[in-house]
């Protein structure tokens, strides 16, 4: 019998440590598996900031540092103009991304750094028990919000990729999910063509992963693609915002 | 032939392959691995076509596709 589909060679032999049904170990084996298709594994550096993201080194054979909280990005300023050959993603949670790391983010697509962003939209903070997150949505409970979220007092859900797209250096800005096989496959497509934008051209992209976070959202992994469908996408819709 | 392999070591019995699979052929083991997790096992192998849309959507790439 011929293997149709394995586990990525870029991966190691260490399970995750994250929750059942969590997308992070779906996006790593995206990753994982561009790596070995453009030959990149032993070239890729993985800049991690802190969240959930920051457990990641045991689990995939690329070299990695990481950050304080938030300024992943510029980190990977420093490391990619020292090193020009060395492809680089950066992965981040959204509350690192686009709360602590605000500054970082915003500045380092301004400047066209040439590397890729890979931010994880779960809308909470996981790591730290599931509080409420620039992304959570309007009346959704976290543990920092237990009658859901309110616009009057802590103001609307921030959509990072359209803050992105509206600066002139990104080439690239794109919302995908990862919710389903056909949502998986697209935003496989997505990061690889961000990541040969920026081995061939020098070029910046921004790739936003509408994740799960069945632990803290308080559902079951079962019911995470209609959780999705209906409340994330309506508000964080998905598509190519530029190039 | 084809047949999904669930690898117990990385399985968490997250169940999201339940939710894909077109012909509805994987299941909870009865027992559990070593973390306590009851992993997903595959069921009536003869109906399995290989699409590998349990592989796909698995997020702790536990599972290989013959065919």
């Amino acid at each position: 019998m011929d293997v149709v589909y394995k586990r990525s060679g870029a991966l190691s032999d260490v399970s995750t440590t994250y929750c059942p049904g969590c997308s992070h170990g779906t996006a790593f084996k995206l990753i994982a598996e561009i790596s070995e298709e453009l030959d990149i594994v032993n070239k890729l550096v993985f800049a991690t900031p802190i969240g959930c993201t920051t457990f990641s080194a045991p689990f995939h054979k690329f070299s990695t540092f990481m950050s304080a909280h938030g300024r992943a990005p510029a980190n990977a300023t420093g490391f990619k103009r020292c090193n020009p050959k060395r492809p680089v993603i950066v992965y981040q949670g959204d509350g690192d991304c686009a709360a602590i790391g605000t500054g970082e983010s915003i500045h380092a697509a301004a400047r066209g750094e040439a590397f890729t962003v890979v931010m994880a939209n779960n809308q909470v903070y996981g790591m730290t028990g599931g509080q409420m997150a620039p992304t959570t949505l309007t009346g959704q409970k976290t543990t920092t919000t237990p009658n859901g979220r309110s616009v009057e007092v802590t103001g609307y859900p921030i959509r990072m990729a359209e803050q992105i797209a509206q600066l002139e250096a990104p080439r690239f800005v794109t919302r995908q999910s990862l919710h389903t096989p056909k949502n998986i496959l697209q935003a496989k497509a997505a990061i690889k063509k961000a990541l040969e934008l920026q081995i061939n051209e020098g070029a910046y992209s921004f790739v936003e992963l509408l994740c799960a976070c069945p632990t803290n959202w308080g559902i079951d992994p079962s019911g995470i693609k209609e959780y999705i469908e209906k409340n994330v996408i309506p508000y964080f819709p998905l598509g190519d915002l530029k190039g | 032939m084809a047949k999904a392999v669930i690898d117990e070591k990385f399985c968490k019995g997250c169940g999201l392959c339940f939710t894909v699979c077109p012909k509805k052929l994987l299941k909870a083991s009865e027992k559990t691995n070593a973390k306590g997790y009851y992993c997903a096992e595959q069921t009536e192998e003869e109906k399995c076509t290989a699409c590998s849309l349990c592989a796909i959507m698995c997020p702790d790439a536990a599972i290989t596709v013959y065919k």
